[in-house]
């Protein structure tokens, strides 16, 4: 009666720990271990923008308190006029340290900075993966040369500047 | 029939020779302006079709041309005639809500392509339109903008270039198949062999030809000496001529200079059989349209928004 | 034979003070013509005004007015031939006289508009690498050189057959007879075609530019007649009887009238569906955007088309020598404004992308347009006296 028992208990134990088994190698999908996840970011960049001459930031900021009151700088950094989602962020919320900082807390070099636009531009981020927004150079049929975001957007005024345009073709009349 | 001086009311002594020569002397004399222009070359005048050259006579015949091209440009232009890549088919893609209308795509074609300076060529367009009037039939635009800065608030800008179209009006009535569509989907023109009569001039629906009224004239600094007999070969008076999807540039895996120089990202190019190429993923992710579709040219010429 | 030829040949440089002053006259627009064609060669087409959005002008004006008068001698071949009405059957020969000159001139007109004319023989078959049957172009260089070939053979087999003082055996012409009617039709068919078969010009895209071609040429080609009738008349021996002439005017008040009725279709069907491409139409009348340089061309061309059309609509007017020719000379203006220019240039205006550029011919281009014309008289005159000695008996086997 008890070997019956026990042996009954064994294998909803054992069905039990199967199923959860297999139910476990479908939790995360998306993040099976076995496969290298592909996120299509572009091999070969022109060179990044220069930095600015306080680069790196900890030069200063290793010195100062962070003052993290929303507000209009005074001092320093005056020349930098953020037109972008101001009433939402400032500073801070993109910058923390030598690094960008993301929604998430993560914080990233300044050469992945497309990760830190691409959480707003999402649609933009993609295709620019993919090669359809934004400058690219090279073979159509090999590698191609991407820009960083910030090689032809100013992160803090990002609304691309008019240009001079090239002199009009000449009317059929003024060929002679 | 009498040989008599026919009585006048001039009463003058006109003979029937006299006036003959007269006449002989007349027209020869109006002849006589002809300018001692080139001097007559016979292998030019027989010169074959394209098409119906062997690999060997089209080699020689390239060697004449870059010797004449040599003599007349001073520089030395190297001329290749590299046949379609196998499984390509060519097409293009023009953002219209990045295209900021500065030109420099034409300038940068015409620099790439040997065009003539003086009179000028152009080979790409730039049209302007006012945000939200009628656009669509062209009448509205305007070619000959010339505000100190782009974008210009309330307009938009449409450039258009030869569409390379599947279905070519233009070699469809060339008389004598000047101009046919390689296997690569680029619609080219055999300049030896063009007559200059301008009936693929009338065909085009998008004004993407153009024709050498007189003949061209590059600075020689501004030559590029790599041409491709098909493509960026300096040309004629006489002939017809229009893009060639930078035929020299594109057939060895370059972008065409076009899309290379637009600083705003706002061409691009690329192999329409290859299903992972950005023109794929533009035809198939955003909203294209083509020039006149209802003309049924098919076009390989694809305009597109991203915003 | 061949005696008598030459000295009709010889006939040709023998005539009056007037006949010397015309000849002198063409010579010097012909040298004229001459030269600013070479100007042409050495410069290139850059000397004439069209460019890049009106690619076709002045010459293939001319061009697409003289095919029609080519086209319309088959008039006079349809009543004189296969029903014998025997006052047009003795002046059907000037009449392919003229359009043998006109197919000489068309070729002219095309050669002069090329870009590249040394390379003219790629157009053709075999040696060349002519698009038959796919361009329209082809197609005209077939039939525009087969129609000179009948007219010529025609002409020279009636030559031939006056020498010996004989009339032209029927049954042996009769088939070339026969197929210069649709012939002629098809030279002029085939030329509407080039510009209807091009949706991208939608003026020309219309299904009534065929039968606008051929009405307006059915008027122009017979009036051209009507005019040299009544100068070879009066200058030799020759005897036309005046009902010919009458016949031919009431001819023209029929074409004439399908004519207009045609430009009446046009007009409504473009202004009252009042669609973007009532643009070139707008263009020829009231002017568009301001831009309005061959308005009083068309407009006169109207008036005189309607005009002359009244004259040789009303026997009574048509029958007045003067009044006829004041027809005459209408319709031939008329139809050559609107054959012409205003045909040609609206296709381009505006042009596929919308621009406007208002095409007016350059000085050199009217000169050899000139010299041109000015050729077509000679060789028509020259003709016309070599062979009126013949076709009068005058000079004969066996009656020098």
């Amino acid at each position: 009666m008890h070997g019956k028992g026990t042996a009954f208990l064994m294998m909803i134990v054992t069905a039990m720990v199967s199923f959860l088994t297999f139910s476990y190698s479908y939790v995360g999908a998306g993040e099976k271990p076995a496969e290298v996840r592909k996120d299509d970011i572009p091999k070969f960049f022109v060179p990044s923008p220069p930095s600015s001459e306080n680069f790196p930031c900890s030069k200063c900021h290793q010195f100062r308190a962070a003052d993290k009151t929303k507000r209009k700088l005074q001092e320093y950094h005056t020349t930098v006029e953020l037109k972008h989602a101001e009433e939402q962020r400032w500073c801070y919320d993109c910058h923390e340290g030598d690094k960008l900082k993301l929604q998430n807390g993560q914080l990233i070099n300044f050469d992945k900075s497309y990760y830190l636009c691409g959480q707003c531009h999402g649609i933009i981020f993609r295709d620019w993966k993919a090669g359809v927004h934004g400058k690219r150079t090279g073979s159509w049929d090999g590698d191609k040369l991407y820009r960083l975001c910030v090689n032809c957007h100013d992160p803090h005024q990002p609304k691309y500047k008019p240009l001079e345009p090239k002199q009009p073709p000449k009317k059929p009349a003024d060929i002679k | 029939m009498s040989k008599e001086i026919r009585k006048n009311p001039l009463e003058a002594n006109l003979h029937r020779r006299t006036f003959m020569k007269g006449i002989a002397a007349g027209l020869a004399g109006a002849v006589l302006p002809v300018s001692a222009a080139d001097a007559f070359n016979w292998d030019s005048f027989l010169q074959k079709h394209f098409k119906e050259m062997s690999d060997e006579e089209i080699k020689r015949v390239i060697e004449r041309l870059e010797k004449e091209a040599s003599l007349e440009w001073k520089k030395n232009i190297h001329i290749s005639a590299t046949k379609a890549l196998p499984n390509v088919k060519f097409g293009y893609g023009l953002d219209l809500s990045r295209c900021i209308g500065c030109r420099k795509c034409v300038y940068a074609c015409v620099e790439e392509n040997n065009q003539s300076r003086m009179p000028q060529v152009q080979w790409i367009t730039v049209l302007r339109f006012k945000k939200g009037e009628k656009w669509t039939d062209l009448e509205n635009s305007e070619k000959y903008y010339k505000p100190k800065e782009v974008p210009e608030k309330d307009f938009f800008y449409m450039p258009v270039q030869c569409q390379q179209c599947e279905n070519p009006p233009c070699v469809k009535v060339c008389p004598t198949k000047a101009t046919w569509k390689e296997p690569d989907g680029i619609v080219v023109v055999d300049y030896n062999w063009c007559i200059g009569c301008r009936y693929c001039m009338a065909a085009c629906p998008y004004g993407a030809r153009r024709f050498n009224w007189a003949k061209p004239n590059i600075p020689e600094k501004e030559l590029n000496p790599e041409a491709h007999y098909l493509g960026n070969r300096p040309r004629y008076k006489g002939v017809v001529e229009k893009c060639t999807f930078c035929i020299q540039r594109t057939r060895a895996g370059k972008y065409p200079a076009c899309v290379e120089v637009c600083p705003v990202g706002a061409r691009k190019f690329g192999n329409l059989l290859d299903p992972k190429s950005e023109i794929r993923y533009l035809i198939e992710n955003k909203r294209v349209f083509r020039l006149k579709e209802d003309l049924n040219t098919e076009p390989k010429f694809y305009y597109f928004f991203t915003t | 034979m061949i005696t008598v030829l030459f000295k009709a040949l010889g006939r040709t440089v023998i005539g009056d003070v007037r006949y010397y002053a015309w000849l002198s006259f063409l010579m010097v627009v012909i040298g004229l013509g001459v030269n600013a064609y070479m100007q042409q060669i050495d410069r290139g087409l850059i000397i004439t005004a069209m460019r890049d959005q009106v690619s076709w002008g002045f010459y293939i004006a001319n061009f697409t007015f003289l095919v029609g008068v080519a086209a319309a001698a088959v008039l006079l071949v349809i009543p004189a031939y296969l029903y014998q009405f025997k006052p047009i059957k003795e002046i059907v020969l000037f009449g392919e006289i003229l359009a043998v000159t006109a197919i000489i001139m068309c070729i002219l007109f095309i050669m002069v508009d090329l870009g590249q004319p040394m390379r003219v023989w790629h157009l053709l078959p075999v040696i060349g690498m002519m698009n038959f049957p796919s361009s329209l172009l082809a197609w005209d260089v077939i039939v525009l050189n087969g129609y000179l070939l009948i007219n010529l053979l025609l002409v020279f087999y009636a030559l031939g057959r006056f020498v010996q003082g004989k009339d032209y055996k029927l049954s042996l012409v009769l088939p070339l007879i026969l197929l210069s009617i649709p012939w002629a039709v098809s030279i002029h068919t085939v030329t509407a075609f080039l510009y209807n078969g091009l949706p991208a010009r939608p003026f020309w895209n219309a299904s009534i530019l065929a039968p606008r071609f051929l009405a307006s040429a059915f008027c122009s080609g017979p009036a051209i007649m009507i005019i040299l009738l009544q100068v070879i008349r009066r200058a030799s021996k020759v005897e036309i009887d005046n009902k010919a002439i009458f016949k031919i005017a009431e001819l023209i008040a029929y074409t004439m009238g399908i004519n207009l009725f045609l430009l009446g279709a046009e007009i409504f069907k473009e202004f009252y569906s009042g669609s973007i491409h009532k643009a070139p139409l707008e263009y020829l009348y009231l002017g568009l955007h301001g831009k309005a340089l061959l308005v009083p061309w068309m407009r006169t061309a109207l008036v005189f088309n309607i005009t002359a059309f009244v004259i040789f609509l009303l026997p009574k007017m048509r029958e007045n020598f003067y009044a006829l020719n004041i027809g005459a000379v209408l319709i031939i203006a008329g139809v050559y404004i609107e054959k012409g220019m205003g045909l040609i240039v609206p296709g381009f205006i505006p042009d596929s992308l919308g621009e406007i550029y208002e095409y007016w011919p350059s000085s050199q281009e009217i000169i050899i347009t000139a010299g041109i014309w000015a050729f077509g008289a000679l060789f028509y005159t020259l003709f016309a006296k070599f062979i009126i000695p013949v076709y009068t008996g005058e000079l004969k086997i066996g009656n020098q």
